[in-house]
């Protein structure tokens, strides 16, 4: 079923306006579920969303169904610090984040949706010694993997983001850092509604509000879902929950290698134009970027414990925001606006799961931790293809289950040029 | 961010404490007969529960030492600590 959707420009703009922008079309309907799909995608973030915008898309599913226990868009997707980049250590990361950030580069034209995708460059500062030679070695493992990325030496980086204390006499003093240009935020909302908009257009059902309180098995295959609108039937079910992925999971008493913690943000008061470009610093875990609206966007760490809570310690942003006042002086007297936090799901070796299970017809796409935003496009592309084909694509073939019995990790701990 | 009730200590803020992850996981009797996925299933697979999960914790910044603890992480509250050793107070 094809809904034909108006096309965003500049004269739809211009002709909204005339009637008060009351009458633009609705984005993306509100359906109750069909009995049956070929496809159902358990999680309406951004993952989920761009998962069954690519099987509709690239794999001619049309009968998709989208079930989202709250708003779509609600949960880590909106609830993240909007940071794209690409510059992971290992070949399979690299492979998978620079395939996503190959499609961010043109997600907006993609969608016909202004995603803000923004490449303002992301720089991760080294402050000791082996943070220095970590980061060297990054650069010179991402130049090999074709993804751009310099090293710059302490004046450099105050050249770059003059804002920084990169005075000696600083507790962590900075001794240089690594830039990758095309790295860069995009505006996390849009990506929800860009998907969402383009799934619907092609014939998904979006379904909203709709918890999945089981899943149903016959023999070692799946036959559908559980949920608070009734029993959906379909024998493809591939998860994309985050932090509630173990929850899922356990409806089939299937376990999964994966912690689930709180994850917090914070953002300031509006200013004017101050830093335009992301800096993060993981010796002293804090990082910063600018809104659009001009609010800092800060990250901080991870509460050390499994909660579901969706707030995180004061501790965790005191320390944080300690870091940040170190490193930028200039931020002294900010306020602090609003501090939230998400709950991520955290692998032991700090990489995702893009996967099959042993259950026929069920897929996972969890465990992206701290860090799954910027591979929205990348990890619904690949998860579309892993469901579509029953096959993972060479992309995230890496990235299977059965690596935790082979112990063939991918360990980014460490390496991925942040803290977890 | 809650207070913990340390069996030695008594009441303190649970920034003096680091979390051990779930308990009561036996390291396996005869490692060298291990298959595979029940190293997998030791080293990596936990059940990550959404309610009352039974936990390790230390008190790191205190007197330094372990006890178990039944916390329910939806809400982070806290059902019972006790000792190693100790049969869990609730199932």
């Amino acid at each position: 079923m094809q809904i034909m959707k108006n096309k965003y420009s500049i004269f739809s703009l211009i002709k909204n306006a005339f009637s008060y922008h009351e009458n633009w079309q609705r984005a993306w309907r509100d359906p109750e579920p069909k009995k049956e799909y070929e496809a159902i995608i358990v999680g309406g973030g951004g993952h989920g969303l761009a998962t069954a915008f690519y099987l509709a898309k690239k794999h001619n599913m049309k009968n998709i169904a989208v079930v989202e226990k709250g708003w779509i868009g609600g949960g880590n997707t909106g609830r993240n610090t909007t940071i794209i980049r690409s510059n992971y250590l290992w070949d399979a990361s690299a492979g998978l984040y620079d395939h996503a950030l190959k499609i961010w580069e043109g997600l907006s034209q993609e969608l016909n949706y202004n995603v803000m995708f923004s490449q303002r460059g992301v720089m991760n500062l080294a402050h000791n010694l082996q943070d220095v030679r970590d980061l060297k070695r990054r650069t010179h493992a991402n130049r090999l993997n074709g993804i751009d990325a310099v090293w710059l030496n302490t004046e450099q980086v105050k050249k770059f983001c003059p804002i920084i204390n990169t005075s000696p006499d600083i507790r962590y003093p900075v001794l240089g850092g690594t830039l990758q240009r095309r790295a860069g935020t995009a505006r996390h909302d849009a990506v929800a509604w860009g998907y969402a908009r383009g799934a619907d257009e092609m014939g998904v059902d979006i379904i909203q509000n709709c918890e999945v309180k089981g899943i149903k098995r016959n023999g070692d295959s799946v036959e559908g879902i559980e949920t608070t609108k009734g029993f959906i039937k379909s024998n493809k079910i591939g998860v994309v929950a985050a932090g509630h992925s173990s929850v899922i999971a356990g409806m089939v008493d299937l376990r999964l290698p994966l912690e689930s913690k709180p994850l917090q943000a914070l953002v300031s008061e509006p200013v004017k134009p101050i830093i335009d470009t992301v800096v993060m610093s993981n010796a002293v875990h804090a990082y910063v970027s600018q809104s659009d609206k001009g609010e800092l966007v800060i990250g901080a760490g991870t509460d050390a414990y499994v909660s579901y809570t969706q707030r995180g310690s004061h501790d965790v942003v005191e320390g944080t925001l300690k870091a940040i006042l170190e490193l930028y002086p200039i931020f002294s007297r900010m306020k602090m606006l609003r501090q939230w936090g998400g709950i991520v799901d955290i692998c032991p070796d700090a990489s995702p799961i893009i996967s099959k299970t042993h259950i026929k017809g069920l897929y996972f796409n969890c465990g992206w931790g701290t860090g799954g935003f910027k591979a929205t496009p990348g990890s619904g592309d690949l998860f579309a293809h892993t469901i579509a084909n029953n096959e993972p694509h060479k992309l995230n073939a890496d990235f299977n289950i059965n690596r935790f019995v082979s112990g063939d990790l991918v360990d980014e701990h460490g390496a991925a040029a942040v803290a977890h | 961010m809650f207070l913990i009730n340390c069996p030695y200590c008594g009441e303190r803020d649970q920034s003096e404490f680091s979390a051990g992850g779930e308990a009561h996981i036996v390291r396996p009797k005869q490692p060298t007969e291990l298959s595979d996925d029940k190293w997998a299933e030791f080293l990596f697979m936990r059940k990550n529960i959404k309610g009352v999960q039974l936990e390790r914790w230390n008190h790191t910044h205190g007197c330094r030492k372990w006890f178990n603890m039944a916390r329910d992480t939806s809400n982070d509250k806290i059902h019972a600590v006790y000792k190693m050793g100790e049969k869990p107070p609730i199932k």
